[in-house]
């Protein structure tokens, strides 16, 4: 027996798995608060106690002891960058990759009141980006001095124009911040390389950030705390789709992920366009692409996705009759995060929210078609991905995992006949995250990839 | 010598592609770092383009007549967006039908074009153009 425990400090609960490598099987799973406030160890300990309980012996003795973390409001960055559509974007997407939340995103030169709010703000790194290689090398510059002079004590990536690093990190450092400098996010006009950023983010997650969010004496027990927990469940959307060499992949797909507090998209397709004669158009995709919806939530932002749904969303899904006790309803998830539907009208109410916020997630997701008219007849041109023909869709999510029928939720994400510009997927087959197991696969795959694969192919139920 | 970067694409709603593969070969050959931004380029794809990768000019095509709707604004944008000294080199079939090519001229330098280039122009004049500009 070669065991790994899998602990997921989340931000309401802390998760351990225990997984036997030989057997390839989940040996059981148990849940506590999570306690960062006072000491994460209680939670974990507490958590342990419980598994231990379960299976007979500790779990700490495992040989393998991973961990991700959510806690603490998970891993918080701004990107800074030049053109809004352009290098902002492109280090929007790193930070997202990387698994963070980006809390806010800034263009051009950064003004006082700008760092003001950066500072206010408090993110645990900056991303610092700006220029193509051997391109506009003024304002990343003007940028870096601006973060020198400001009272943001927090590590910076710098992975602007290389032309300027040298310049920029020697501000920065001159100022006793610590800065790390690495590929540009954008080398070429429209050309995006998000890996090295991601990787230095994770390096810096894992060797500051851990610490700052008062994580590491978890490290006692564990081995390590690996990555924040959205990069997890990306890991194993990765691992999921791509296989490794020993075991083969289940092809492209997408994977929905509803929480109380955001709704997280993660797709795993090239995103071509499916038709002959479509131009694509506007910065390319990362084949593995993240997005984070932090307006559209089952609880902590119900209220946040009810305004981005609008009345004649819901009444379309839900009826009139039951938007009617929608204010309620919500008026009580919102008080209690851990509310779960009482009866059948609460549950039809859940289930509509959920429905939306799918919806509105993958509208913001996937591509889009727009049909251009030029003097020669009809161009189409594509911006973002084509996930039209993706053969999978993937939920989990509390909503998703508890529902008697996780199709009907799911569904929201298909292709709709009456917003035909929006590219979401087709006719998928629907699987379901039936154990919440993805995230600790995710860390397992660092460990096992091939074992990692197996369990979470054991653990889709299909729809 | 750094190479000079040009931002090079087909303005509007215009999908002539092949001069633009022309342009971006000749112009790539004789040393320039071209950024292609291709057909269906909306004027602020010529200004993003120009800004991140400090382009020292920006070159726009217009095959199907409709330039001058096309091109209307961009001098102002740039200079909104700071790109006040890069110059602007325009070319192709700018307008619909043959008219004197001296008004056509004149008009769009009027619009804050730099240079005017009439149909059946050859990579060379161009290149010579931009060594003669950019120094």
């Amino acid at each position: 027996m070669e065991l790994a425990l899998l602990v997921d400090f989340g931000s309401t609960y802390t998760k351990v798995t225990v997984v036997d490598l030989r057997d390839e099987k989940i040996m059981g799973t148990a849940k506590a608060f999570t306690t960062v406030e006072t000491d994460i160890m209680e939670g974990l300990k507490q958590a342990c106690a419980d598994l231990q309980q379960k299976l007979g012996f500790d779990p700490l003795t495992a040989k393998h002891k991973v961990a991700c973390s959510s806690a603490a409001g998970g891993l918080k960055m701004v990107a800074v960058g030049l053109v809004r559509e352009l290098t902002v974007e492109a280090a929007k997407r790193a930070a997202l990759g990387a698994g963070a939340r980006v809390l806010d995103v800034f263009a051009h030169r950064l003004t006082a009141s700008e760092l003001r709010r950066m500072e206010i703000l408090k993110p645990d790194i900056v991303l610092l980006a700006g220029g193509t290689d051997g391109g506009n090398r003024e304002v990343i510059v003007q940028n870096a001095r601006m973060l020198a002079q400001s009272s943001l004590q927090v590590p910076i990536v710098v992975a602007g124009n290389k032309v300027a690093a040298e310049e920029v990190a020697g501000l920065l450092r001159g100022a006793g911040l610590d800065c790390r400098v690495t590929e540009n996010v954008m080398p070429e006009l429209n050309k995006l390389n998000v890996e090295p950023a991601r990787m230095t983010i994770r390096e810096i997650f894992m060797e500051k950030i851990v610490s700052a969010k008062g994580l590491s004496k978890a490290e006692q027990l564990i081995d390590g705390v690996l990555m924040p927990t959205p990069a997890a469940v990306l890991n194993a959307a990765m691992l999921l789709a791509q296989g490794t060499p020993g075991e083969p992949g289940i092809g492209e797909l997408v994977l929905v992920d509803i929480g109380g507090a955001t709704t997280d998209v993660h797709s795993v397709a090239k995103g071509e366009p499916s038709k002959a004669g479509v131009m694509l158009k506007g910065l390319p995709e990362p084949q593995a692409k993240r997005t984070v919806e932090g307006d559209l939530g089952m609880r902590y932002s119900a209220r946040a996705l009810c305004e981005a749904a609008g009345p004649n969303r819901f009444s379309g899904v839900l009826g009139d009759k039951s938007c009617g006790r929608l204010e309620a309803f919500l008026a009580r998830v919102t008080a209690r995060p851990d509310y779960l539907p009482k009866d059948e009208e609460e549950w039809q109410l859940d289930e509509g929210m959920a429905r939306v916020a799918v919806e509105l997630a993958m509208e913001r997701h996937a591509g889009n078609m727009e049909v251009v008219y030029t003097p020669f007849g009809a161009s189409y041109v594509q911006y973002g991905k084509d996930l039209t023909p993706v053969p999978h869709l993937i939920g989990t999510g509390g909503v998703v995992v508890h529902h008697r029928e996780p199709a009907r939720i799911l569904k929201a994400a298909w292709f709709d006949r009456n917003n035909p510009t929006s590219l979401r997927p087709r006719s998928p087959r629907m699987w379901v995250d039936r154990e919440y197991i993805l995230a600790a696969m995710g860390l397992l795959g660092e460990i096992a990839p091939d074992t990692a694969l197996r369990i979470s192919k054991q653990c889709l139920l299909e729809l | 010598m750094q190479k000079k970067t040009l931002v090079l694409g087909v303005i509007g709603a215009d999908v002539h592609a092949v001069g633009n593969r022309i342009l971006d070969y000749a112009l790539t050959e004789a040393g320039f770092s071209v950024v292609n931004i291709g057909v269906l380029a909306t004027q602020e794809e010529f200004i993003n383009a120009a800004m991140e990768t400090d382009a020292q000019a920006i070159l726009v095509s217009s095959l199907y007549g409709h330039g001058e709707l096309d091109c209307r604004g961009l001098k102002e944008k740039c200079v909104e967006a700071g790109l006040d000294d890069v110059p602007l080199y325009v070319g192709g079939n700018l307008v619909v039908g043959k008219q004197d090519f001296a008004v056509v001229e004149e008009h769009y330098k009027e619009m804050g074009f730099d240079r005017v280039y009439p149909p059946g122009t050859l990579p060379d004049v161009l290149i010579r153009d931009l060594a003669r500009d950019l120094h």
